[in-house]
């Protein structure tokens, strides 16, 4: 039995309090929503790209429309892909989903999320931020929902 | 109260361990568990009696039609219909609602008129009748709830001067519990000019049921929340109305005689009962149905609404919570929500001392808007919850607010 604490790590509870980069971002010229129907889960992205550069990036979260799981991953996941090549941000999400896949741990603080691999209902609430992400890179301008991606 | 320790040794579900604890489950409003009599009936169906239903001149298929049709006099029975022939066996009451939405709405409606359904409806209850306005470039009228979470009476009244053609709206509410007053609402609709469309599915497993006290005109069930098996269901309709609906669905069975180009329609209720049916749900349900006769509906009522009046005292000490939904005229459900947690984040939790509650929109996203949140933790009762259960709930909740340190808001 998986604890609880292994899910909700102090750094998860902590973002989810206090989420960094949540803001708006008008001026950013790559935007991406995502949704999961399923719980309501519903994201904004903000991403300034400045040729390969993530150079700014900020979401927002509707009231109420993220639970503490997706808020935490979308908080983290903006600090460790701020400032950094696109590429760099994609590989992250490479190695994010493949750690919810089973696999080894991702880089840095995202392997706090560890835990969540426990949780097989939660782990689209880990993968909605990335998924936006890699939207918003790819500048898809669709919405992404976490019933039209195979691996959320 | 029920005798709840007698009645859960007959449900083979609830001897599993959660994580080492017993499993505490409140997530009946979405389906309840089944008693090993109604297992042990669909067991003993395919044993001894399967058949195709309707068709065969052996006696194995007759036993099989017996039972069939032995399960509609039953539903038939529990719910006080007007007649055997009122009951059309569905796959629930989504399938129910589209049926007539699909075979007296596409009749009936047409550009300009208007649809009446309410806020509190669960989506199976509004969609379909998207669709038909869509369709036909009729008006869908929501009515608006109060603070307290009942039908806003008076848009309701104000909805009514459109002389709708249909009007929809829940006996029980799923989201919030509240128990509408259905009679009042079918008599006013009628007044009106419209025919009733009452989605039963939450009500029919916990209280009494007479439709033709409602006088409403269109009932719709689910028999997988009343102990029965998934993909059981009805709609009991006035036979008048079934009479002269066109059939919901071409196949076997529907048909009187089958011309080249033409058919003949058989009667009520087979004529909307195209293609071999479900004859396993059916007889499930039965037993279900037997089950609950046997406990008495009026006892299975007062013990929920009992447990629900004891979670919700408990829940309303912890600081932070808040309950929504009505304070009486209220069934055995319980929605919540706690301070900043996510609804989402209190099932895992609460999931890890085997506690089963739902958390989410509920199948209820106009609703949600209203009460202004995007989702809540709904707990709901049934015959085989006990005090121990809302103990449980209660104790987890509380041990999510230590987790979270949270902030009532």
């Amino acid at each position: 039995m998986t604890d609880l604490s292994e899910l909700y790590q102090q750094v998860i509870l902590d973002h989810n309090r206090s989420p960094r980069n949540f803001k708006r971002i008008e001026s950013a010229n790559r935007k991406a929503e995502g949704n999961n129907p399923l719980c309501g889960d519903r994201i904004q992205l903000y991403v300034q790209l400045d040729g390969e550069t993530i150079s700014d990036i900020g979401f927002q979260m509707p009231q109420g429309a993220g639970c503490a799981i997706s808020k935490a991953s979308a908080s983290l996941m903006t600090e460790a892909v701020k400032g950094k090549p696109a590429a760099d941000a994609e590989a992250m999400f490479q190695a994010f989903r493949d750690m919810l896949a089973g696999g080894n741990n991702a880089p840095g603080k995202l392997a706090a999320f560890s835990g969540v691999r426990a949780f097989p209902s939660r782990i689209k609430c880990a993968n909605l931020a990335w998924h936006a992400l890699h939207a918003a890179l790819q500048n898809s301008g669709d919405p992404v929902t976490t019933e039209s991606a195979r691996d959320f | 109260m029920l005798d709840t320790a007698k009645l859960r040794a007959d449900f083979p579900i609830l001897a599993r361990q959660e994580n080492g604890r017993r499993l505490v489950y409140l997530d009946n409003a979405a389906t309840s568990q089944k008693p090993r009599k109604v297992i042990d009936a669909l067991v003993h169906y395919y044993s001894f009696h399967n058949a195709n239903v309707h068709r065969g001149a052996y006696a194995l298929a007759v036993e099989a039609t017996d039972a069939y049709e032995a399960a509609r006099t039953a539903v038939a029975r529990f719910v006080n219909a007007w007649a055997r022939e009122a009951v059309v066996f569905t796959r629930g009451t989504t399938e129910s609602i589209n049926l007539v939405a699909a075979s007296w709405g596409r009749t009936h409606v047409s550009r300009g008129d208007t649809v009446v359904v309410t806020a509190m409806d669960h989506h199976s209850n509004i969609v379909p009748w998207q669709i038909l306005c869509q369709e036909k470039g009729a008006t869908l009228r929501m009515v608006e709830i109060t603070k307290d979470g009942r039908i806003d009476l008076i848009d309701f009244g104000r909805a009514l001067e459109n002389k709708p053609k249909i009007v929809a709206f829940p006996y029980v509410s799923n989201s919030l519990g509240t128990v509408n007053p259905t009679a009042q609402l079918s008599k006013l609709s009628h007044a009106a000019g419209a025919v009733t469309v009452v989605d039963g599915a939450q009500a029919t497993p916990h209280l009494r049921v007479d439709v033709q006290a409602l006088d409403c005109d269109f009932y719709a069930l689910s028999g997988h929340k009343m102990l029965g098996p998934m993909g059981s269901g009805a709609l009991i309709a006035k036979p008048a109305l079934l009479e002269e609906m066109p059939p919901y669905h071409g196949g076997g069975e529907m048909i009187e005689r089958v011309y080249d180009d033409r058919s003949t329609w058989n009667r009520i209720p087979h004529k909307f009962e195209g293609g071999t049916p479900n004859v396993e749900a059916a007889v499930g349900l039965s037993a279900a149905i037997a089950y609950l006769e046997k406990l008495g509906m009026d006892k299975v009522a007062a013990h929920e609404q009992e447990l629900a009046r004891i979670a919700i005292e408990r829940l309303s000490q912890i600081e932070g919570v808040t309950i929504y939904g009505s304070r009486d005229h209220r069934a055995g459900v319980v929605p919540f929500t706690y301070g900043d947690i996510h609804p989402h984040d209190l099932a895992t939790i609460l999931d890890r001392d085997g506690v089963c509650i739902r958390a989410g929109h509920h199948c209820t996203q106009p609703l949600m808007r209203r009460l202004g949140v995007a989702a809540t933790a709904r707990a709901s009762f049934y015959i085989y919850n006990d005090v121990d259960d809302v103990d449980a709930l209660v104790s987890a909740v509380r041990k999510a607010g230590e987790l979270f340190g949270v902030l009532a808001s």
